[in-house]
């Protein structure tokens, strides 16, 4: 909703809003009227990364991602997994996941963060996908059996990635900022400076890596690539699954 | 209580941290008093002015505001039948014919010392009882908030009080006008007529403002000076004692409200707009006299939104989910200052936080001052003539509903669902039954949903629908809530026709008695 507004106010520099990635390339992939198209929205910068991650309950009889997969193999769609939302980054996780490991699970999509987590934390979900704060937040009561970043989360160093275990994805969800196309390119060069400023400040580092976040600093040239990097791989990916 | 403890209750009494709490409070009332303000938007707003004040200034403030909005918004709900913030709908039933009777600031009164129960109750549990409480709120899953949705929505018996057909009729209107924008699930987009902006769906506050707020406006005009002549305020010695005296002998109602607030509160997600609604049923299906609810009695205004405050709070604490959207505002002014829910905030920060929950209960006292002084203020506003108070009330309706998100479409919708409203009264369709359907339908939609999914999974949709027991205590509930109407319908039937046979009877016996006469008379 808010990208659509974006995208149709003036941009004039003064008007941004938060990117969230890859809700931004999913959403118009899925919807045929969001109100906006991938092009509409200039990045101006990235400073925020949220790995996902794979966990269970401390008390589940799961012990790692193999006794998972094992176990989703013996009971097809048995396991629940708690996500936030359909078409988010969530859910594009637990789908490449059940390719890629050949295995059939069952999403259960909530309507944020906050709600996945009470879901699983109250027992009706046996695992959730979810961000790394919020798996941060509740480390002593779960078991984290793989994150979806390239390298091992910092905050988590004993977690494996699911690439170390053999599956060759990421997940993660990327937030930074945007405006409507056309805006001029001083103003975003304005914009840029002072994101990445506050970006690459190691005090804001810090805060970020304790609440469980990974910092980042991409300027509008990084973003622009890494936001079309993932627009190939997302729209073949959605083709595929949605030719299953 | 160890030293710390009294040491952390002494820092709310800092001249900042006190100045702060009641202007917090105050802009909470404020709020409250308009509708399309509501507390989680005025929260949103302040949390950046926190960043720069200590971290527990900022939350008195914030908690100051929260607590001023649930005394607020019963103002407008009792004034101009228009719930001042969502958690005030079940005012709006009792408190706006009791201000019809002219007794507006008894309705007032009761508002201020049912949210000043609320308050201290809500802050003991918060207190004594946190964590077991939010594991509490936890087993509540997807099939739990669907049958709560279901419980909520047998709350129309007691509502419709002509006919149960038109009250469900208009809930079936009211679940409809929820399906409007994304489908909370599958994502799939619904009835938007191909305008991107309907995606976001009807909200809540605007709906609130056009059903209930507009035809009202709509009738005044309509009956002209005529019949509504407003009662003019009589001022009165001792309305206050009266009020306590009468509520002090209902402890179970007063109870029994600020429990079902708490419950609520500890939900996640589901806020003070459920928790009124819930009360207010219960109150009608627990009393003696039935039949006055909805045309003005006490009972009716006593409901729950002010525990809901501390409810929220509790999960938001421990576990970092908020009990409602405002306690989620709350939880980010919370992560601003570098607090994370969960033990930490009991041990490290300990003082902030022992802090920030007592200073509860200086604000639900110090705006149950407030309010109680200012309703005779408050309620001599009813005495404003007509051609001036329509046009302000018109105003203000608009004003707030574009506040809500900037959006003109939300105003046209406001004034669309008032007409629709008004024409609806007329039919004899009321709004309190819609309202209830727009509210409960997401639950019930997504719990319905996300249970089938479950019930796929365990291979027994059955087991996890039927299965388990807090849904088995909701189930129960609503049966009994759609079985109470019928069965006193069913008993006032019985009562009626021993009554007619009676006074058959009677006649006869009177026709009898005059028939004696006219023949004494004549003879004579």
């Amino acid at each position: 909703m808010g990208w659509a507004e974006l995208a149709n106010s003036k941009p004039d520099g003064y008007t941004i809003a938060g990117n969230n990635i890859p809700h931004i390339i999913l959403q118009p992939l899925q919807r045929k009227n969001a109100g906006y198209q991938l092009e509409d929205l200039e990045p101006v910068a990235l400073f925020q990364a949220t790995p996902i991650g794979l966990a269970v309950l401390k008390t589940s009889p799961i012990r790692s991602l193999k006794d998972f997969v094992a176990y989703a193999k013996g009971n097809p769609g048995a396991i629940t997994i708690a996500g936030s939302g359909t078409y988010t980054g969530h859910h594009l996780g637990h789908l490449q996941f059940q390719k890629l490991a050949g295995i059939k699970v069952t999403y259960i999509p909530f309507t944020g963060a906050a709600p996945q987590v009470a879901a699983f934390l109250g027992g009706h979900a046996m695992a959730i996908l979810a961000n790394s704060n919020d798996l941060v937040q509740h480390q002593d009561k779960i078991r984290i059996l793989a994150m979806g970043s390239e390298k091992r989360f910092a905050a988590l160093p004993e977690v494996p990635t699911f690439k170390e275990l053999g599956y060759q994805m990421t997940c993660s969800i990327d937030r930074g900022v945007c405006v409507p196309k056309g805006t001029p390119e001083e103003r975003i060069k304005i914009l840029e400076s002072a994101f990445l400023k506050i970006a690459r400040n190691r005090e804001i580092q810090r805060q970020m890596v304790e609440q469980g976040f990974v910092p980042v600093a991409m300027d509008v040239a990084a973003s622009k690539k890494y936001i079309a990097d993932l627009t190939v791989d997302y729209t073949e990916l959605v083709k595929e699954l949605e030719g299953k | 209580m160890n030293e710390n403890f009294w040491l952390a209750a002494l820092q709310i009494f800092t001249p900042g941290n006190l100045f702060f709490l009641v202007f917090g409070g105050i802009a909470g009332i404020v709020v409250g008093c308009l509708p399309g303000l509501t507390a989680t938007m005025a929260l949103a707003l302040l949390v950046p002015f926190t960043f720069t004040m200590p971290a527990v200034t900022g939350l008195i403030m914030l908690g100051g505001l929260y607590v001023g909005a649930m005394f607020g918004d019963a103002i407008p709900a009792t004034l101009i039948n228009t719930p001042g913030t969502p958690s005030a709908i079940a005012t709006t039933f009792d408190g706006y014919p009791l201000a019809k009777k002219g007794m507006a600031q008894q309705a007032l009164i009761t508002n201020a010392v049912s949210s000043l129960f609320g308050g201290i109750f809500g802050t003991i549990a918060l207190l004594t009882l946190s964590p077991p409480l939010a594991e509490m709120g936890l087993k509540f899953g997807p099939p739990e908030y669907f049958w709560m949705a279901i419980f909520g929505l047998t709350i129309i018996g007691a509502l419709a009080s002509e006919s149960i057909l038109k009250g469900l009729t208009a809930g079936a209107l009211g679940l409809l006008l929820s399906t409007v924008g994304i489908s909370p699930i599958a994502g799939d987009v619904r009835f938007t007529f191909g305008a991107p902006s309907l995606q976001a769906g009807v909200d809540l506050t605007v709906a609130l403002i056009g059903l209930f707020c507009i035809p009202q406006v709509l009738e005044m005009v309509e009956e002209g000076a005529k019949k509504y002549r407003v009662i003019q305020y009589q001022s009165q010695k001792g309305l206050f004692l009266q009020v306590v005296n009468y509520l002090i002998r209902k402890p179970f109602l007063m109870i029994r409200s600020a429990l079902i607030g708490l419950i609520v509160g500890i939900m996640p997600g589901v806020g003070g707009n459920v928790a009124a609604l819930l009360s207010y049923n219960e109150a009608v299906r627990w009393s003696k006299n039935k039949a006055e609810f909805g045309k003005g009695t006490i009972d009716g205004v006593e409901t729950a939104n002010c525990s809901v405050v501390q409810g929220s709070i509790i999960p938001m604490l421990t576990l970092g989910i908020p009990g409602s959207p405002a306690a989620a505002v709350i939880l980010g002014a919370l992560l601003l200052h570098g607090m994370r829910p969960g033990p930490e905030l009991f041990t490290k920060y300990g003082g902030t936080t022992y802090t920030f929950i007592l200073s509860f209960f200086v604000a639900v006292v110090v705006m149950f001052i407030l309010t109680v002084l200012g309703s005779r203020f408050f309620a001599k506003m009813i005495s404003v003539p007509l051609k001036h108070l329509l046009p302000l009330i018109a105003f203000l309706s608009i004003i707030g509903s574009y506040a809500i998100r900037n959006s003109l479409l939300d105003v046209a919708m406001m004034l669309l669902l008032g007409i629709l409203a008004y024409f609806m009264q007329k039919l004899g369709l009321q709004s309190g039954p819609l309202v209830l359907g727009l509210i409960m339908g997401p639950f019930a939609e997504q719990g319905l949903v996300q249970s089938l999914l479950m019930g796929q999974a365990a291979g027994s949709v059955l087991k996890v629908m039927f299965g388990r027991p807090i849904s088995l205590v909701l189930i129960g509930l609503s049966a009994l809530s759609i079985a109470w109407p019928l069965i006193s319908a069913w008993r006032k039937r019985t009562i009626l026709s021993e009554a007619g046979s009676q006074g058959r009877l009677f006649e006869e016996a009177s026709d009898a008695a005059v028939e004696t006469l006219m023949v004494e008379g004549e003879k004579v």
